[in-house]
């Protein structure tokens, strides 16, 4: 059913006709509203045999999902930033546990300093930690995801991050299609668990494993892995069936089928670039992207085939791996390194701390990758006047007070007031 | 000398039953009546914890853990489900392959039991399966230090778990460090007896028992791995209980205390007499029951067992801090009621 909604709102409609069995809630911007929206589903009795626990911190809320799932319950919790570092401990424990939690992560900055805006860093922080990453580019994207992640979760018994914008997608208010709780019963099977507690079958759970066999049970959470890379597209393709719309996937591309250059990005800053690409293919520039929708298991085989016949790639990313460079970019090398021809690959880094990535700046980035390229990282509408003051005040000043603040007292400074 | 009681009496406003031998710490079955032996005396009971595992000899933590969920399993009907915090008891109980646990029973992380424990609460609910039921399980440093917020949560909300933390005092699984249940002047890797001051310091660590307490929950009780009836009691009592519910209960640790193995039952009887670690019963915020002193003892006569508290009795001489510890003692006493004021109990 097609709906006017916030994304948030959405999603927790989505989540609901999934029937999880255990939600836990805490609250931390930008994921609140989803967590809100499942808590007034379940008091008004719109979303049955389902206990939403309050919990005392993000670390609580997956140990909950963790216990919950390990005894059979299909379990589900939300978070962002912080709290995603705050159950950093936990986040690692369920994939090793092999549970299939399905968590959506409403992607937000990370402090120091401390900023509620959307960026990737948070996804990426816990990139290594053995769950599967989808990122959504638009809040129907969103819906669809999570429907696929329960569905991926407990095909391979591993745990799913659904990764949406915070703010962009989480708050957006658009038109949406709802499914229907008998299309979803469709798609979606009951939770059958391959491990559980269970009375009848006593099992011991989570022991200590030591050096004769820690490297299989790692090497097997890689080879689920890398399963998934066949399961998503199939996942995907089956709700494109049975829903009436192509969503999901490993990557998708956009007029790149005779592109010189093109861009790789993931999340809702594609909808920019392809904006980006139409004005520039007006202009005969011949310009696609390549939206990345799993990030966990990383499409390594499908985005080669997709940039192998590329002049250039410019990786636009939401995320700095500080002293390294962007992670996706990264990534994408290491995808590229193989080829006997490889595109010249050019990362940047923009929109951090939800800093607005405009049209514009894409315009001149893109140009410049093309006529003038850069080594290393390239920040995308970096400030470099203030950069280069606070640089300069801290080399004749040793006690130069925190950074942070330094530059926002001298943006404040050189600023005009904003008139009203 | 009144003579020991040989039969249960017909009408206990007549004649208390009491379990003990006279002369002995030994809390006895023989006497009683079949029906009010331990759960370890039968031979039905369901050995939750059983041999083969790789505790130290002597360790109160694998007595408590095996009284303890042996009384849990038989009031459930063994339909019960254990969470493990990480400490001595997960890593010595499932060296893997071999585990024993006869139940099951899950290890997740240090800090998460009570949450975890929620969570399989919760999927019991919603499974609509009441009969079975939880607990979860950890060290002091699980319980009282790192677990302490999930703990407090779960409280909180009430969720149908019973706590069990097994307060050995320290971090014996890493190597015997101070936690927030270490006694004062008790010397660990991390309050080592040197300078001034050696051992670990008064006026720090704090009793969850008491803030349990505070949370207002169905039930709250400490306990000793030296009286296994009221331990075996109080479990049973805690499992015809829905709601949050803790039990401590005190269980020597030869390794980090410097005890003899032998001695581990004689310590948490001398912990109890001496009057540093109270033996009560609290329900919804309320105490209700304290377990009397049955032949007070001085601290010395608990510290001097344990090398821990060696430096103390250095020199000839007894430290002052001894007296600073029986003022411990003395309050509790006199906070509990744990000595009868009408003539000591036996």
């Amino acid at each position: 059913m097609l709906k006017q909604i916030e994304g948030s709102h959405a999603m927790a409609e989505a989540i609901a006709l999934c029937r999880p069995e255990v939600i836990c809630a805490y609250p931390i911007t930008p994921q609140t509203h989803i967590v809100e929206g499942l808590g007034e589903l379940v008091k008004e009795g719109a979303l049955v045999d389902c206990e939403y626990i309050n919990v005392e911190s993000e670390f609580a809320a997956l140990s909950v999902a963790i216990g919950a799932s390990a005894a059979g319950a299909r379990a589900y919790t939300a978070t962002a930033s912080q709290g995603l570092l705050f159950m950093a401990e936990a986040v690692y424990n369920a994939s090793g546990l092999g549970l299939p939690i399905v968590m959506t992560l409403g992607n937000r900055a990370i402090g120091a300093p401390i900023n509620i805006w959307n960026d990737h860093s948070d996804a990426m922080s816990m990139r290594d930690a053995g769950w599967l990453q989808l990122f959504a580019e638009t809040n129907q994207e969103a819906v669809d995801l999570h429907i696929q992640a329960f569905r991926l979760a407990e095909e391979l018994s591993m745990p799913v991050m659904v990764c949406v914008d915070g703010f962009i997608l989480t708050h957006a208010v658009e038109r949406i299609d709802i499914p229907t709780q008998q299309q979803v019963d469709a798609y979606l099977p009951p939770y059958d668990p391959v491990q559980v507690l269970d009375v009848a079958e006593p099992a011991s759970i989570g022991a200590m494993v030591g050096p004769e066999a820690f490297t299989e049970v790692r090497f097997l959470a890689h080879y689920k892995q890398n399963l998934a890379l066949k399961l998503i597209p199939e996942f995907s393709a089956e709700f494109e069936k049975a829903f009436g719309r192509e969503t999901g996937g490993l990557l998708r591309t956009y007029r790149a089928d005779d592109a010189d250059m093109l861009v790789v990005a993931m999340g809702s800053v594609c909808g920019t670039i392809k904006d980006t690409i139409d004005e520039m293919r007006e202009e005969d520039i011949r310009i696609g992207l390549v939206v990345i929708v799993a990030f966990r298991p990383f499409p390594v085989e499908a985005l080669r085939n997709a940039l192998a016949g590329a002049r250039d790639v410019v990786v636009v990313e939401k995320s700095i791996a500080v002293g390294m460079g962007g992670q996706l970019a990264n990534d994408v090398g290491a995808a590229l390194r193989n080829l006997p021809r490889p595109p010249r690959l050019h990362s940047s880094v923009a929109g951090l701390g939800g800093r607005p990535i405009t049209r514009a700046s894409l315009h001149r980035l893109f140009r410049q990758a093309s006529v003038q390229p850069w080594d290393g990282t390239n920040f995308l509408d970096l400030n470099e006047r203030v950069v280069g003051r606070e640089i300069h005040r801290t080399r004749k000043n040793r006690r130069s007070g925190p950074t942070a603040e330094n530059i926002l007292r001298q943006l404040a400074k050189s600023v005009p007031p904003a008139v009203s | 000398m009144t003579p020991p009681v040989t039969t249960l009496a017909p009408d206990d406003t007549v004649q208390k039953l009491k379990y003990y031998q006279k002369g002995t710490f030994t809390v006895g079955n023989r006497l009683v009546a079949e029906e009010e032996r331990t759960v370890q005396a039968s031979q039905a009971r369901s050995n939750a914890l059983t041999c083969g595992h790789r505790a130290c000899q002597g360790c109160g933590e694998a007595l408590g853990a095996r009284y303890a969920i042996d009384a849990a399993m038989r009031a459930t009907n063994n339909n019960l489900i254990a969470v493990n915090a990480t400490g001595c008891l997960e890593v010595f109980t499932t060296p893997y392959p071999e585990t024993s646990w006869q139940l099951p029973w899950l290890h997740s992380l240090f800090g998460n039991a009570a949450a975890v424990a929620t969570g399989v609460a919760a999927a019991m609910r919603v499974k609509k399966r009441p009969e079975v039921r939880v607990i979860a399980q950890g060290g002091d440093g699980g319980t009282t230090d790192i677990g302490f917020q999930c703990l407090s949560g779960m409280f909180e909300r009430n969720d149908d778990v019973l706590y069990i933390c097994y307060d050995n005092e320290g971090y014996m699984n890493t190597g015997v460090q101070r936690s927030s249940a270490t006694p004062p002047t008790a010397r660990t890797a991390t309050t080592p007896a040197l300078g001034a001051e050696p051992g670990n310091v008064f006026g720090t660590g704090k009793s969850v028992p008491r803030i349990a307490v505070a949370h207002n929950i169905p039930y709250v009780a400490t306990a000793t791995v030296a009286d296994l009836h009221d331990l075996e009691r109080k479990v049973t009592k805690a499992m015809s209980i829905h709601g949050a519910r803790y039990i401590q209960i005190n269980v020597p640790c030869p390794l980090g205390w410097g005890s003899a193995s032998h001695d581990t039952i004689r310590l948490a009887q001398l912990a109890v007499e001496c009057g540093l670690y109270p033996i009560f019963e609290a329900e919804h915020g309320k105490v209700t029951q304290v377990r009397k002193i049955r032949r007070q003892v001085p601290v010395q006569d608990y510290l001097k067992l344990q090398r821990r508290f060696a430096h103390l009795f250095k020199g000839g001489h007894d430290d002052p801090r001894i007296a600073r510890l029986q003022a411990m003692c003395d309050a509790n006493i006199s906070e509990y009621g744990l000595v009868d004021t009408a003539g000591k109990e036996g």
